[in-house]
């Protein structure tokens, strides 16, 4: 069986579940949920065990599939000590959490979406624990924060579920990112993202200039994902939680994971001194705030979460020792910690859905009314206490020997002992208060049931087994450790190590004082607490969330002012934006480049080009000095646009000249109908600086593109167009060769422009199709007095000269293939022919007489061409290209010349429809009543 | 000759980008004409500016270079049928918003 299936398995299951609760909606059905829950979870979990054999042998089980090999991203799982240990601890108490689910969530129609969110976590977390590759592994970890959010923010119409979830989801996800930049530092280092690859390149990685950088933001994402502090903050405010999220994510799993990163990544990046201070010290801090804090919390849950929070710091200042024992220490107390914590967090959950309330102060004496709940919680509340003989006391008196054979640096060998004696002092107090508090310390005070509902007995079972097994290990540590936790300890060592001996733990003498003066001394402490209760309240009180949301703001409030400083509205100011970033590095990398002059010899200067360029110039810039008038500036664009197609016909490209020619009629045209409803005059309300800065910005845009185009002039030519003049004839059949090239060569490019002019056009006929000018129309229009809107003396003229024209097209287009011409130009010559009766004759005029189907028109023309194209694939030649290239074969020579002809049509009838369709509907908008049908 | 024609393309472009800056839409218009026409100058002067020598198989000894000639005339067209577009859409834009600046409300009630 493959491992990737214990990891996709509660995926599988998840769908089960919300398809049952699709099936069985509404509160009823709980049971049943609870009952698809448990099935996946349960196979893994025995699965998980079927391992346990090879495990034990010593095997790392890894399973590889390429995925994306290119990044170095495999679907890799790893299956050794130290993973089973976490899998096993994950299924194990989740199948428990299950089960505890369904009788807290008996009644409750949100059953099922937690049962759905419970088995995606899981999955999430095996993923984590399971994955060898360490990006894929990082896919898991940023979804455990996702599924969290969910699961935290469950009750989501509670203000402080919802803050709480963000909070968590801020946290946990930051830390994701650093992660995230930590890995691919180690990926970079070792040359891949393999755990095999890592684990094997220890000393690459340790020397390796970039590896504190690289531990620094690995450990920042374990630190926020095990609410290290100071980043602590946001596993207290996860409270608001439902219990069993509580019990399963923030005791057991998910709080562990930065844990499991760090013992994972041990033999690769431990053992150095800056792994032994970063580790011990954020260990040795949060072990102490939240052991301290615990102490004066009256939530329930709340002194769980900081106790918790005190525990993972122990279990860090353990994995920072680094030495074998204290790694053994460190997941010894693991697996004690999630077997003690877990079930305390199911008898909160119970405590306060029997009596309506959490806080301690109103909650005393429930062994009345709950004898069988607080027998169950003697066994763990004592074990978190760490009383003898149970587990707690063994994992305890671990750390203690450990921290005492800390001896390097020089501060931490009589601090970490001194240190770890203070915090078990403390978590002494707050265990003893936990469980006198609850079911002794006199009688309840205003709770909100009272006496408690009852709860099903059922509810017990989770937490019976968890004691139990928390019970058995106590009983059993060598037991326990060697079948199970030795050969995760080796998993972080990489090394065969002798098993923890416990028997010589019994013995040792320091280790037993200092559990005795913890216990002695948090008896006292909580014997004395009403006193100190009142010293601690007299401590100004510091809400992490209040302030946690006040800088949330601020980095929102941060984000919109700059959000509005660069992104106001203005469209000015973003092309600007634009200009500046095209400019700024072209400025900047050329700034110094002197070699603008090339190699080759200039041309001599022909005076009627300077005399073309100058009015050009002239033109251009006359458009900019007065674009205020719009009409003067539109007349002298034409003229610009006039001895642009000049250029073309003096520079040896005809072709362009007459599509240019017609082009700049039909534009000009356009704008003055357009123009006829604008403004006439554009305000000057450009400020002065803001001048300054587009005419810089207009300055240096000019002065780039003709220095690139000087440049690229005085070098010499290197063209790929030999290959078109040669085989313009033989191939293409025709001598025009830029004909043959749009036809021929670059078909299929012609044939997405023409779609692209046909969409334009389209678009153009929807805009204007509901625009309503009327009113504009009439007043402009007596303003201006078009006494005479259609003077006969040019409909004579343009009538006479239309069949001249379509004439003069067909014969454009017919010899378009071997002399300058083709669709494109016959096309606008007939749109401009046809333009000109609708100016001449007025549109209604010209409707009852012309053909009005334009868009039509154009997907003929588009059909044309595509069927052109497609036809070469009948004779067996790729779409469009080369229908010619066989021009050799003296039968069918008659044949190809046709289908240029053919696409040419397309092209033509495109042409004319698109144009067509632009100017009618525009000119449509002049009519001042309408015409009576759509045009197009 | 070169010097000509860069300096001619230099100005295309400069009046051009300075109008696509201005705040009225037909400015812009004329704005973005210009700026094509410099671009298809441009494109077109990339193949080298040769005089009297179409690329016509036959017509003459020396032929200029037909490709980017191809390109430019596609790209005329397609800068004729944006700026038919662009116009609709100002024209559509003034009488929607009432205003014919380019943010669509004149500067007055433009926020600071």
């Amino acid at each position: 069986m493959d491992i990737g299936l214990l990891v996709f398995l509660p995926v599988v299951g998840a769908t089960a579940s919300l398809l049952s609760r699709l099936k069985q909606p509404g509160p009823d059905h709980v049971q049943n949920h609870a009952l698809v829950a448990l099935i996946a979870p349960a196979i893994c979990l025995l699965l998980l065990l079927s391992y346990l054999p090879r495990i034990q042998s010593g095997e790392a089980l890894v399973y590889s599939l390429s995925w994306v090999p290119g990044i170095g991203l495999d679907l890799a799982f790893r299956l050794d000590g130290l993973s089973w240990l976490f899998a096993t601890l994950i299924t194990g108490i989740g199948c428990l959490i299950i089960v505890y689910a369904r009788y807290y969530f008996a009644g409750k129609d949100t059953a099922g979406r937690f049962f759905v969110l419970i088995q995606l976590f899981m999955t999430a977390m095996l993923g984590i624990v399971l994955s060898e590759n360490l990006l894929f592994m990082l896919v898991f970890w940023e979804l455990t924060s996702l599924v969290s959010f969910l699961l935290i923010g469950f009750t989501c119409s509670s203000r402080d579920a919802r803050r709480g979830a963000r909070m968590s989801l801020v946290i946990t996800g930051g830390g994701g990112l650093a992660l995230l930049g930590g890995i691919l530092l180690l990926g970079q280092i070792v040359g891949s993202y393999q755990i095999s690859d890592v684990l094997a390149a220890t000393d690459t990685i340790v020397s390796d200039d970039r590896y504190p950088l690289t531990l620094s933001l690995i450990l920042l994402g374990a630190f926020t994902k095990s609410a290290q502090a100071p980043f602590h903050l946001w596993l207290p405010h996860a409270m608001a939680a439902p219990t069993p999220v509580s019990a399963y994510l923030h005791s057991a799993t998910m709080v562990k994971a930065g844990l499991f990163l760090m013992a994972r990544l041990h033999p690769a990046m431990g053992d150095t001194e800056l792994w032994f201070s970063l580790i011990t010290i954020t260990g040795m801090i949060t072990l102490m705030v939240g052991a301290f804090v615990a102490m004066f919390m009256h939530d329930i849950k709340g002194l769980l979460a900081y106790s918790t929070i005190s525990h993972l710091g122990l279990i860090t200042l353990l994995i920072g020792m680094g030495s074998e024992m204290a790694m053994a220490a460190a997941l010894f107390h693991l697996t004690t910690h999630a077997l003690f914590k877990a079930p305390l967090f199911m008898m909160a959950g119970i405590v306060d859905q029997a009596t309506g309330s959490r806080d301690m102060r109103n909650i005393n004496g429930l062994w009345r009314t709950m004898p069988a709940l607080m027998l169950i919680t003697v066994i763990p509340a004592a074990a978190m206490a760490g009383l003898p003989l149970m587990s707690g006391y063994l994992s305890k008196k671990m750390l203690f020997s450990e921290s005492l054979l800390v001896t390097a640096p020089h501060w931490a060998n009589t601090l970490i002992p001194v240190w770890v004696t203070i915090a078990g002092l403390f978590s002494v107090a707050y265990s003893v208060r936990i469980f006198h508090n609850v079911f002794f310390n006199g009688k309840p005070v205003d709770l909100p049931h009272w006496p408690p509902r009852k709860k099903p007995v059922g509810m017990l079972v989770p937490l019976f087994i968890l004691a139990a097994a928390s019970l058995l290990v106590g009983l059993a540590p060598q037991a326990t450790y060697n079948s199970l936790i030795h050969l995760a300890v080796m998993a972080t060592s990489m090394t065969q190590l002798p098993l923890y001996d416990f028997s010589a733990l019994s013995n040792a003498r320091v280790p037993a004082m200092m559990s005795m003066i913890a216990m002695i001394g948090g008896i006292v402490f909580y014997l004395a607490r009403g006193p100190l209760f009142a010293i601690h309240r007299q401590l100004p009180e510091v809400d992490a969330k209040n302030i946690f949301e006040q800088i949330m703001q601020q980095c929102i409030r941060f984000a919109q002012s700059l959000v509005y400083r660069l992104e106001n509205g203005s469209l000015q100011r973003y092309l600007a934006f634009i200009l500046v970033a095209a400019i700024a590095p072209a400025l900047w990398l050329l700034g110094g480049y002197s070699g603008w002059q090339g190699p080759s010899e200039l041309t001599e200067v022909n005076p009627i080009v300077v005399f073309g360029a100058v009015i050009l110039c002239l033109s251009a810039i006359g458009v900019a000095l007065f674009h205020h008038q719009r009409l003067p500036a539109l007349l002298l664009l034409s003229v610009t646009g006039l001895f642009v197609t000049l250029a073309f016909a003096q520079f040896s490209a005809p072709d362009l000249a007459l599509t240019q020619l017609s082009v700049e009629v039909m534009a000009v045209v356009i704008m003055m109908l357009a123009l006829s409803f604008l403004p006439q005059t554009s305000p000057r309300e450009s400020g002065a600086w803001r001048v300054v800065r587009d005419l810089t910005l207009a300055g240096l845009a000019g002065m780039g593109i003709a220095l690139f185009a000087y440049a690229v002039l005085t070098r010499p030519a290197e063209t790929i167009s030999g290959y078109f003049l040669a085989n313009s004839v033989s191939g293409g059949g025709g001598t025009n060769v830029v004909n043959v090239i749009l036809v021929d060569f670059r078909g299929f490019d012609t044939l997405g422009e023409i779609t692209v002019l046909g969409i334009a056009a389209v678009a153009v006929f929807a805009f204007t199709r509901d625009l309503h000018l009327k009113e504009r129309v009439a007043s402009a229009g007596t303003a201006k007095g078009f006494a005479e809107p259609h003077p006969v003396i040019l409909q004579m003229v343009s009538r006479m000269a239309l069949p001249i024209a379509l004439l003069v097209s067909a014969y454009i287009f017919l010899r378009g293939h071997n002399m300058p011409g083709g669709g494109f130009i016959a096309g606008l010559v007939t749109a401009v022919a046809l333009t000109l009766q609708y100016m001449a004759g007025g549109l209604l005029w010209a409707q009852e007489r012309m053909l009005t189907h334009f868009r039509p028109l154009i997907g003929a023309g588009l059909l044309i061409a595509t069927i052109t194209g497609l036809g070469s694939w009948l004779v067996g030649y790729p779409f469009l290209t080369s229908a010619f290239s066989h021009m050799h074969w003296p039968l069918i020579g008659e044949f190809e010349l046709a289908t240029a002809l053919l696409f040419d049509l397309g092209v033509y009838t495109t042409v004319v429809g698109a144009t067509l369709l632009i100017l009618a509907n525009l000119g449509k908008l002049m009519t001042v009543a309408g015409p009576g049908q759509e045009v197009g | 000759m070169e010097l000509v024609i860069a300096i001619t393309l230099g100005v295309l472009t400069s009046t051009g980008v300075y109008l696509i800056l201005r705040a009225r839409t037909f400015s812009v218009v004329l704005g973005l004409t210009l700026l094509s026409h410099g671009v298809n100058l441009f494109l077109f002067s990339m193949g080298r500016l040769t005089t009297a020598s179409p690329a016509v198989i036959g017509l003459v000894e020396d032929y200029t270079d037909p490709l980017p000639q191809a390109l430019v005339l596609t790209a005329i067209v397609i800068s004729f049928s944006m700026t038919a577009f662009v116009v609709v859409l100002a024209l559509k834009a003034a009488v929607e918003l009432r205003s014919d600046h380019v943010d669509g409300e004149d500067p007055n009630e433009d926020r600071q």
